[in-house]
């Protein structure tokens, strides 16, 4: 299969070269890579339809005015198997990463069994190779079974396979387990994600404590709860000099911390997810289970400090905490409802509002997706060059498209962003050899 | 008006109708043959996933008095032991085409879910630590029989505010009349944002000067997990309203609680049993107003 791309946009943060280009995939490598002018500025405007020729063995699409970028990385997705495939599966998983731009995705421990032997992390790349659509990187577990009390065998891990270490969901309580978590993580050279959250402080709360949970006679989570736990571990990182990758801040106090402690050179890094910098606790009235997420939606405050975060650089990543679950799983009352959002298929293009508001831009925006991820947990990627496999993604990110969880490629249909119009999309996606046309949907 | 899910959704009018309704209801109690034949033919079932004996009574009784067919159905004799859903509980109920389900439930939000998903008329008898809207309505109407009017009041809720789906009712439904509403209690249990129009006092003296109604809440003892108070000594030391409060309140104050109170924790026995408290009156007029409330709902056809 040949494929030719013409004046397409390309923008690459691991090569460094952005501008309209003409590329030629020939069986699944980079053939060819020519930028044009580096001054014919951009057109930007939205395309109907992409022109494309298809013959037999060969499609030639005229991408003027649309953008490639490096294939995504999701640094935060739950794959649920195995264990849990009734919520989702490797198959499903990947593919909905691939309809969402992800070309590579690190899946969490909390699996049954947990992956936290070498046995679950050689299933689960596996499984990924058989069925997927897309890179698995799995993340091992911090301790034995999430439980918080003994190291599991992190050497044993990486070397099955595993980039980096977290108890997702489980936060370790034991602030000396998580010092040695931090000490010994040194020596593999992956780093520990922390879900920062004081269970004690959460007790059973359901949402943001403050004025929307007294109103819906819900349990509140304090802000707190995520703050001291994001300043414990930041403490730690500092006196044992051990990089520590914060998973998915929600809270301006948190972000207050983490850029104290990036000023005084503590080794830390964080991530955020589209519905934090989207969606605020609000979200949630009407008993809307969909919105009920780990940790709490927050405040409007919030929301705008982690934008200016992420302009900032003070968060390094978006990922998606992809959390699928069945259908039955939300339509309960919102207490018993379990914690997630399904995020694969929405996620780049809520953050792409952040381009359109003038927030970030697209450079900046696709870093966090791609390059930032990349060096945080220490993975090689070639970016978009001649003689390498082609990992890229073709989007028009003014074409706008209204979100369908009916047709969400991923099991999990729990988005309280069902029936939003949201503005880019994915219209291309290719991974070697495989091809993925999303140009009609 | 299909479901009483809520006093948030309700206008004042809304409620000022409930109220006159109520009395209305009253007068047909107080005659030799209490009951009336207005929805004779009609099924009411009580759905309690909460142990309860007062607010179940209360509604079974009225239900009695508007002629329903009444069913119990309450969590011990249930297969919801047995792992079922809600939303299963409430389609296996829908098969009887019952036209009235009154629920109770633990979790907040609950009426509302299952007023969601049926064509019957929903009423609220407390979802968690929620609402409690017909505990409300009777309250207003005591005060109403009472004091004669709703407007004007200055209103104090004392005690273990976060937990109680009275005290939010409550504070719903005063607040849309001309009411000056206090939150008195120890700040652990008060909610950390309080309401704009709510004042609050640590200070039980402080708090309780000037005012025309004292609402007390009992100290739920079963959502107490973490440690609110040191013990119920010292909240009855503190916050406990004593026969010594009759020195500085006004003399035409009342005194509410809406069940079952604990003697000697949230009330002294002295208050409990005084001239100023109208806790009998609440219970009396629980049946009444529950009794409007179903005859006002429409059931969807």
């Amino acid at each position: 299969m040949l494929i030719k791309i013409y004046n397409a946009y390309i923008i690459d943060p691991f090569t460094g070269k952005n501008g309209i280009a003409d590329l030629i995939i020939d069986n699944g490598i980079i053939k060819t890579l020519v930028f044009k002018e580096k001054d014919i500025p951009h057109s930007d405007r939205s395309i109907k339809k992409t022109k494309s020729k298809e013959k037999a063995n060969s499609i030639e699409i005229d991408a003027t005015g649309l953008y490639i970028f490096p294939g995504l990385i999701d640094m935060h997705t739950h794959l649920r198997e195995p264990g849990y495939e009734y919520k989702e599966t490797i198959r499903t998983g990947t593919l909905a990463a691939i309809r969402g731009g992800f070309s590579s995705i690190c899946c969490m421990a909390n699996t049954f069994p947990v992956n936290d032997t070498p046995e679950v992390t050689y299933y689960i790349l596996a499984k990924a190779k058989e069925e997927g659509s897309c890179d698995v990187y799995p993340v091992g577990a911090i301790t034995k079974g999430l439980k918080g009390q003994e190291l599991s065998e992190m050497v044993i891990l990486k070397e099955a396979g595993c980039v980096a270490f977290s108890d997702d969901g489980m936060p370790v309580m034991n602030s000396l387990i998580m010092r040695r978590a931090l000490e010994y993580s040194k020596v593999i050279g992956a780093p520990i994600i922390s879900h920062c959250e004081n269970m004690l402080l959460s007790e059973d709360g359901v949402m943001n404590e403050g004025k929307i949970s007294f109103y819906l006679g819900l349990k509140g989570i304090p802000k707190a709860s995520e703050e001291v736990m994001v300043a414990r571990d930041i403490i730690l990182s500092k006196h044992f000099k051990a990089p520590l990758h914060i998973a998915h801040i929600s809270s301006k106090g948190s972000i207050d911390l983490i850029k104290r402690a990036k000023e005084e050179g503590v080794p830390v890094t964080a991530e955020t997810c589209p519905h934090y910098f989207t969606l605020t606790e609000n979200a949630v009235s009407g008993y809307n289970t969909n919105a009920k997420v780990n940790p709490p939606l927050k405040t409007e405050e919030d929301r705008e400090a982690i934008k200016e975060a992420l302009k900032s650089g003070v968060i390094d990543a978006i990922a998606t905490d992809h959390a699928p679950h069945h259908i039955d799983e939300k339509k309960v009352p919102f207490q018993e409802a379990v914690n997630g959002i399904s995020g694969l298929e929405t996620a780049f293009s809520l953050s792409l509002k952040l381009v359109h508001a003038g927030v970030l831009t697209i450079a900046e925006l696709i870093e966090k997706f791609t390059v930032n991820p990349a060096k945080i947990l220490n993975i090689y990627k070639s970016g978009i060059k001649e003689g390498m496999d082609a990992d890229l993604i073709v989007v028009d990110i003014k074409r706008e498209w209204t979100v369908d969880k009916e047709k969400f490629i991923s099991q999990g249909k729990n988005t309280p962003f069902n029936g939003w119009q949201l503005k880019g999309k994915i219209l291309m996606a290719f991974k070697g050899k495989q091809v993925f046309d999303m140009r009609n949907e | 008006m299909k479901d009483l899910v809520s006093i948030k959704e309700l206008s004042r009018r809304d409620i000022e109708e409930i109220l006159n309704t109520t009395k209305a209801f009253k007068e047909v109690l107080g005659r030799d043959i209490k009951k009336v034949p207005t929805l004779r033919g009609k099924t009411a079932i009580n759905l309690f996933f909460e142990p309860s004996t007062r607010t179940r009574t209360s509604f079974e009784l009225a239900e009695k008095r508007l002629s329903l067919d009444v069913l119990n159905f309450s969590v011990s004799t249930s297969s919801v032991v047995k792992g079922e859903t809600l939303y299963d509980t409430l389609k296996t109920i829908e098969s009887y085409s019952v036209d009235y389900v009154i629920i109770r439930h633990f979790a907040s939000g609950a009426a509302e879910f299952i007023a969601n998903h049926t064509p019957a008329s929903v009423i609220n008898a407390g979802d968690g630590t929620n609402e409690h809207p017909t505990q409300a309505l009777l309250d207003a109407f005591s005060i109403l029989e009472v004091k004669g009017k709703l407007d004007n009041l200055k209103i104090a809720i004392v005690g273990d505010v976060i937990h109680s789906r009275v005290a939010r009712s409550n504070l719903y439904l005063l607040s849309k009349f001309d009411t000056e509403i206090r939150f008195i209690g120890p700040s652990t249990l008060l909610p950390t944002e309080i309401p704009e129009n709510v004042k609050f006092f640590y200070d039980l003296k402080e708090g309780l000067k000037n005012v025309d109604v004292v609402m007390l809440l009992r100290i739920q003892l079963e959502r107490q997990k973490g440690a609110f108070i040191p013990s119920l000594k010292e909240y009855f030391h503190v916050w406990g309203v004593k026969k010594e409060a009759f020195r500085y309140l006004k003399q035409d104050a009342i005194i509410m609680h809406p069940g079952p109170m604990n003697r000697g924790v949230e009330i002294s026995t002295e208050v409990a049993d005084s001239p100023r408290s109208i806790i009998l009156r609440q219970v009396t007029n629980g049946i009444a107003t529950r009794m409007a409330v179903i005859y006002l709902l429409t059931p969807k056809e």
